[in-house]
Order: C-alpha cells, then sequence, then structure tokens
C-alpha cells in the first residue's frame, strides 16, 4: 500500500506556496570522467567567447571602439583555450559527446561569463578588465572546487591543470589592469543624458 | 542577411540575423535574444518556419535581430498580428514577443483574448517594469511606490500581475524565466513553443538604464521549488504566494487548442443574403 498522501491532504495551502527557498541549493553532479570535465571546460570557454562577442558588439554599437576591441581581444583568447580543448581531446572534428548531464556549476551561467548587466555604456577599458578579472577568477575557484570533490585522481590532476591555467589568465590580467589608470569618479557623467532628471 | 534556408543542424548562430542590436549596453533584452536563438536551435525548426511577430518598445526589435521572418507591427496589437498569421499559416511557428507596456497596457485587451482564444502560439513579455524607450514612465508592472522625476513618490497604482492575469484567462502554458539564465530562458521557451496552445513566459529581463536597481535580480531569482502543475487552481495559488521571482514552468495545462474551421458552412452569396436590405 502506498504511504504516499494525495497531495490535497500532504500539501494544503503551505505546499502550494512558492515562497523563496530557504535551503541550500542542491550540491552540483561533479564530472564522473576526463571526458565529462573537459566538455564543461569546453561549453564555459565558448559561453565566454559567444559573450565577449556580444559586449564588443554592443560597445561598437554604442561607439566606445577602446572597450569594443579589448573584448573582442578577450572573445580572441577565450577562442583560442577552447580550440587548444578541442586539440588535446581529439575533438576537432566530432563534438565532445553529449551526456545531457547539467553543468557542475551553481550559477546560471558559466563561471567565466560576464554578466551583460554589468555593462555601461561610457565604461573605460578599466571597467571591462575588472569584469574579466572576475570572470577569470570565478573559473579559477571553479576548478579548485572541482579539484577538491573529484571522482578520482585523474579528474582532480586535470582539474588541478585547467585551475592553474585560469590562475596565470588572472596573473596576467593582473598585470595588464596595472598598466591601465583607473577613470576619474567623473566617467559616467554624461551631458546628454538619456534618464530625464530636469 | 543570413541564408534562411541553410541545411539541418542549426546552430543558435544560424537564427541571428547581421544587425546587431541597438539596446542599452547592460539591457536584458540581449540574452533574451540569444535565449530566443538557443531555443529555436533546440527545436531544429528551419528559420524559414519561423515567425517573429512584435509591436513598439525597446524588446520589439527583436525580429529584426533574428534570421526568421519578422513584423514589427503597431503598438500593442502584436498578438493580434500574430494571432492572424498563426490562422492563416498554421504551419508555422509563431512567436510574439514584446515588452510589458506594449502588451499588458496598450495591448492588454488584445492579452486577455489571445489567452483566452488559446491559438498555438508562444507570447514572450520582456519585462523591465518600465517604459525604456519613451525615457523610463512607469509601466503596468512598475512597483507602486518606485519613486521617479517622472511620477514623484511613485504611481500608488498596483503592479498588473500578468501570470495571473494569463492563467485566469486561459493561457495553456505560464512561466516565468529570468534574462541572467539565457540557457534555462532556452529551455522554457523551447518547451513553450512545444506546448499546444497560447504559450505565455514572462521574462523578467533588466533596464539597467532606467531602473539600475534591477541588477540586484540576479540574487533575488531562484527555481520555483515545486514541479509545474496542470491544476489551474493550485497554479492560481501558487501564482498569486509567490515572490515575482520564482522561475520556470507553473502552469503547463490541456486545454485544447484553438483551430480554425476546415471548410464553410456557408457559400458566400448565402451570407451575404441574410445581411441583405
Amino acid at each position: 500500500m502506498s504511504t504516499t498522501k494525495p497531495a490535497s491532504v500532504a500539501g494544503g495551502t503551505d505546499r502550494d506556496a512558492l515562497e523563496p527557498p530557504t535551503d541550500n541549493p542542491l550540491p552540483p553532479l561533479m564530472p564522473q570522467s576526463i571526458e565529462e570535465l573537459m566538455a564543461q571546460a569546453l561549453a564555459m570557454e565558448r559561453e565566454a567567447v559567444a559573450r565577449y562577442g556580444e559586449l564588443a558588439d554592443m560597445m561598437e554599437t554604442h561607439n566606445n571602439p577602446e572597450v569594443a576591441a579589448l573584448f573582442r581581444k578577450m572573445a580572441g583568447y577565450e577562442a583560442l583555450h577552447a580550440e587548444r580543448i578541442l586539440a588535446d581531446m581529439g575533438w576537432v572534428e566530432d563534438e565532445p559527446p553529449l551526456t545531457g548531464k547539467p553543468p557542475s556549476w551553481l550559477t546560471a551561467e558559466a563561471p567565466e561569463t560576464v554578466p551583460v548587466e554589468e555593462m555601461h555604456y561610457l565604461m573605460h577599458p578599466w571597467h571591462a578588465l575588472q569584469l574579466a578579472l572576475a570572470a577569470e577568477q570565478r573559473a579559477q575557484e571553479f576548478f579548485t572546487r572541482l579539484a577538491a570533490d573529484a571522482a578520482t585522481d585523474a579528474i582532480r590532476r586535470a582539474a588541478e591543470e585547467m585551475r592553474d591555467e585560469e590562475a596565470e589568465h588572472v596573473e596576467l590580467l593582473q598585470k595588464w589592469l596595472a598598466k591601465v589608470s583607473p577613470p576619474g569618479p567623473d566617467w559616467a557623467v554624461d551631458p546628454d543624458p538619456p534618464r530625464y532628471l530636469d | 542577411m543570413n541564408d534562411m534556408t541553410l541545411p539541418p543542424p542549426f546552430t543558435a548562430g544560424d537564427y541571428k540575423s547581421d544587425y546587431k542590436p541597438i539596446w542599452c549596453p547592460g539591457c536584458g533584452d540581449y540574452t533574451v535574444l540569444g535565449a530566443l536563438t538557443k531555443a529555436m536551435a533546440l527545436l531544429q525548426r528551419p528559420p524559414h518556419e519561423v515567425a517573429v511577430v512584435s509591436g513598439i518598445g525597446c524588446s520589439s526589435r527583436i525580429p529584426a535581430y533574428t534570421n526568421c521572418y519578422g513584423f514589427h507591427g503597431v503598438h500593442g496589437r502584436a498578438l493580434a498580428a500574430g494571432t492572424g498569421l498563426k490562422m492563416a499559416r498554421p504551419e508555422l511557428t509563431v512567436v510574439v514577443a514584446g515588452g510589458d507596456g506594449d502588451g499588458y497596457s496598450i495591448g492588454g485587451n488584445h492579452f486577455l483574448h489571445a489567452c483566452r482564444r488559446n491559438v498555438d502560439i508562444t507570447y514572450l513579455v520582456m519585462d523591465n517594469h518600465v517604459y525604456g524607450m519613451t525615457k523610463g514612465q512607469a509601466s503596468p508592472t512598475t512597483e507602486p511606490d518606485w519613486d521617479n522625476k517622472l511620477s514623484p513618490g511613485g504611481t500608488g497604482v498596483r503592479a498588473f500581475h500578468p501570470l495571473v492575469i494569463a492563467l485566469a484567462s486561459g493561457a495553456n502554458f505560464v512561466a516565468r524565466a529570468f534574462s541572467g539564465d539565457p540557457n534555462g530562458t532556452a529551455e522554457i521557451i523551447a518547451q513553450a513553443i512545444r506546448h499546444p496552445g497560447f504559450s505565455f513566459v514572462e521574462i523578467l529581463s533588466p533596464c539597467v538604464t532606467f531602473r539600475p536597481e534591477q541588477r540586484k535580480w540576479r540574487d533575488l531569482v531562484h527555481p520555483a521549488p515545486v514541479a509545474e502543475t496542470d491544476d489551474p487552481a493550485r497554479a492560481a495559488r501558487r501564482i498569486m504566494t509567490d515572490d515575482g521571482f520564482n522561475i520556470g514552468v507553473l502552469y503547463a495545462g490541456s486545454r485544447t487548442q484553438y483551430e480554425r474551421a476546415r471548410v464553410a458552412s456557408a457559400t458566400l452569396d448565402e451570407i451575404e443574403a441574410e445581411y441583405a436590405l
């Protein structure tokens, strides 16, 4: 005999209410093979390529060529990373096998993806580099976590390798940032703003 | 313009046109466009078998940025155009898109009756709780206490609740998505298109220019903690009690979709005879 109660008995109004969840999200599924790990790394790089391309387009449209060029350059770097994964894994001709599993990151977008809503039409290269740096740091943290929770030693070593690569990118961006002056406090002042302020 | 008759398999890029969007940097509509094209790739519908229909507003520019057939119509009348198109060309996948002002205010009556008719189309509303294109006036979904120069102290008017209205009016599929989750939004859009009848997807899409505080939506949204239901009473209770940030399919019903009569029941002469003076 089933012990499951009808929803009307077990649930009631409280069950139907959509209150914000108070518990922590479920732990993500960890990759169970090198192929799964690298497929996730590839998906992350490809998402970053696409997003940097979108951000560059936005900035070109809004006549901010300096930041557009920087985002375009970042898209190029991420594309190189994706190509290297494809080459290393022998996936140049064939796409990685589809596992049907969700990715191991907890966020809606991959860790290396810059959120669209962080853009500003008057942003400076310094802002763009800060966003890129934060993205690389999130990627580094992601692989650190995967290495710590790896299912096998081989996966752990591969995750550590990815983590170290992301750490190199973090370092490169920090050096790049050191050469770029932060903008003044009035960087967002527009004499003809889109907002109605009168 | 890209080739609309490319052979499958289709990638998301195959559904994008060569025109670069001119939305404000940071606008959520960019990723809704990405989600729509990803959804089309999931469904593998050839671009020339898809029509994207819109009204007026920032988000209503979306048809031009796709490689599908597009119709950028009159303010608030996108659902009327989309419904007519689906009736005339039922083999097409018809996606109607727009914003909260276009859909809930200027087109509010069309919204009610599109839900009621239950024609097999999908309606995507990019809701940013503001009229962005006309410089930031309060829209139907603006919070009553949103204080700004154009409505000091807020409008004091209760916000429209589109999901409840859609459900009560007969929409067969009701979901909420978030532009900051383009992959999740793509899956919801694909599910909405697959579902027969009128499918309504409310997409929270921040306007960072006039509502910069909406950047925090990324921290507020969360997956709906319950599975979808086909019971409208249960769905209504859920939607009425939620915090406005539950993401997911909230109702997937089983109403029979509207189909046009295939055979005329009278000749034109017979109809004219009835109205002869």
